[in-house]
């Protein structure tokens, strides 16, 4: 651990420029980028609706800004392009399952395009609020094809770091609950006709997704954070992998919880 | 490769035109479904409206000019894949001839001339079944341009491939663009199986060309219309 010295009353930590590493793409990747450019860093965060996704990306902007890394946010929906037009086709449920899995691909490409990439470019820290993993998990679990999907998100930058918060989906729905006052039609995944109660439906869902982000962790390697702990605990581990990330090191001990 | 729709075992057969803008096809589809239907045909020309959702997006790329190649590209993705599941599908499961202007190779030709990856671009198009006979109309480069460019001056930003930067001029860039789009389609005639007609003959010519195709191709007599009293 680097010391913080105390000067004038404001304690300095030396900032750290993140050391560059080789990027890839996972297939052919977007045309004319030069890969060579792309100073910052990519750092993932997956999990379900309620596994404590935001509070923690909240949480890892204060600390890295603090450190003095600037940073830049993703998340699916968020696309200048097409998330008006997405969140209506989510609540008329009106587009079949090839034509809703290609517009949420417009939406990741827009703002892979137009905010990651050139956020990278200028050497900053790119959070993504969900990455591609959740939208092949939830096509993977409606029985699309495997090889189609990876072809479509061919075009993604492969990240630095993905963390994957697990939370049960028993601990999802109490979750839930205390946020929202019903559950969602689609976390739920109600389209898929599981079960007409909605309860039973998100269990049977966020199972099947759970067992499909855990098929997928063994292609892409994914860190699973065990997301049934404190929100302190979890942003404790995230920060120690971060910092590894960033300084290329291997990931420092945990200070308390070690022999756990 | 793959597969048609009656190597799919639908009932219905799909009929593809392709070619640049300013060939002729859209007359020659138009003809040939008038054809049909007088034959009492189950026919059924695509006219795609798209949905009102992928319309609004792909305006709104358009129009603020959001796009880039990968974005174009899925954008029309996603616009065929709601006129293939919403439109195309039902009407080959139900039987029908169905007459498409323009089908997949549009994209083929147009998304990898702005740079996109072929394999990448084919990839996206894999759900979809290839038409049972695709009518390729091959004009001269100058013939077709000349067609377009007396009849519609105005040329739209992404039409006119501005965005690829060939040339500050309109017209030019156009021009640029249309060639390599036609050197696109040549290159797919083979590998796609394109019946090709030569978009320099009268019009006549053609549809009595394109008629023989279709009839050496497709047993018209399975898609008879059912005489439904008070229909026709």
């Amino acid at each position: 651990m680097r010391k913080a010295r105390q000067k004038n009353g404001v304690a300095t930590r030396p900032i750290v420029v993140p050391r560059p590493t080789p990027r890839r793409f996972y297939g052919h990747g977007i045309p004319n980028v030069d890969r060579n450019r792309l100073a910052g860093k990519l750092i993932v965060v997956e999990g379900a609706d309620g596994s404590g996704r935001s509070t923690q990306i909240a949480r890892l902007r204060d600390w890295l800004e603090g450190c003095g890394h600037a940073t830049v946010q993703v998340g699916l929906k968020r696309s200048t392009l097409v998330s008006e037009e997405l969140d209506q086709a989510q609540n008329g449920n009106i587009l079949s399952r090839t034509t809703l899995s290609l517009f949420y691909a417009t939406d990741f490409a827009d703002q892979l395009e137009n905010i990651i990439l050139p956020g990278l470019k200028a050497g900053f820290m790119v959070l993504a609020d969900r990455y591609i993993y959740t939208l092949m998990a939830r096509d993977l679990v409606r029985g699309m094809d495997e090889a189609w999907l990876k072809n479509l998100y061919g075009i993604a930058l492969i990240p630095d770091a993905v963390f994957y918060l697990n939370v049960s989906p028993e601990q999802l729905v109490q979750r839930n609950f205390s946020k929202n006052q019903a559950l969602d039609y689609w976390e739920s995944g109600m389209d898929l006709g599981l079960s007409r109660e909605m309860f039973d439906s998100f269990l049977k869902y966020q199972s099947l997704m759970a067992n499909q982000f855990q098929r997928l962790q063994s292609i892409y390697g994914f860190h699973i954070i065990e997301g049934n702990r404190s929100p302190e605990q979890i942003s404790a581990e995230l920060k120690r992998k971060v910092e590894a990330v960033l300084t290329g090191k291997r990931e420092a001990e945990p200070e308390s919880e070690a022999g756990s | 490769m793959a597969k048609t729709f009656a190597e799919l075992s639908f009932p219905g057969r799909l009929i593809a035109v392709e070619g640049l803008d300013g060939s002729g096809k859209s007359t020659q589809i138009y003809l040939l479904k008038r054809w049909l239907e007088q034959q009492g045909l189950k026919v059924f020309f695509s006219e795609w409206n798209s949905s009102d959702l992928v319309k609004s997006a792909t305006s709104k790329g358009k129009k603020r000019e959001l796009l880039t190649p990968t974005t174009f590209s899925l954008i029309h993705a996603t616009d065929f894949a709601d006129r293939y599941e919403r439109q195309l599908v039902p009407l080959l499961r139900a039987g029908y001839l169905v007459l498409c202007d323009r089908y997949i190779f549009t994209a083929f030709a147009r998304d990898t001339v702005r740079g996109c990856p072929p394999e990448w671009v084919r990839g996206l198009y894999n759900f979809a079944a290839h038409p049972d006979l695709t009518f390729f109309f091959k004009a001269q480069l100058e013939v077709s341009l000349q067609r377009i460019l007396d009849g519609r001056p105005q040329l739209k930003y992404f039409e006119a491939g501005m965005d690829m930067r060939l040339s500050a001029d309109p017209y030019e860039s156009f021009r640029i663009f249309q060639g390599r789009i036609l050197e696109q389609y040549l290159g797919m005639s083979t590998e796609f199986n394109f019946s090709v007609i030569d978009a320099n003959q009268p019009i006549e010519s053609q549809q009595s060309l394109v008629r023989e195709l279709l009839m050496a191709r497709i047993d018209l007599s399975l898609f008879a219309a059912p005489n439904v009293k008070g229909v026709r």
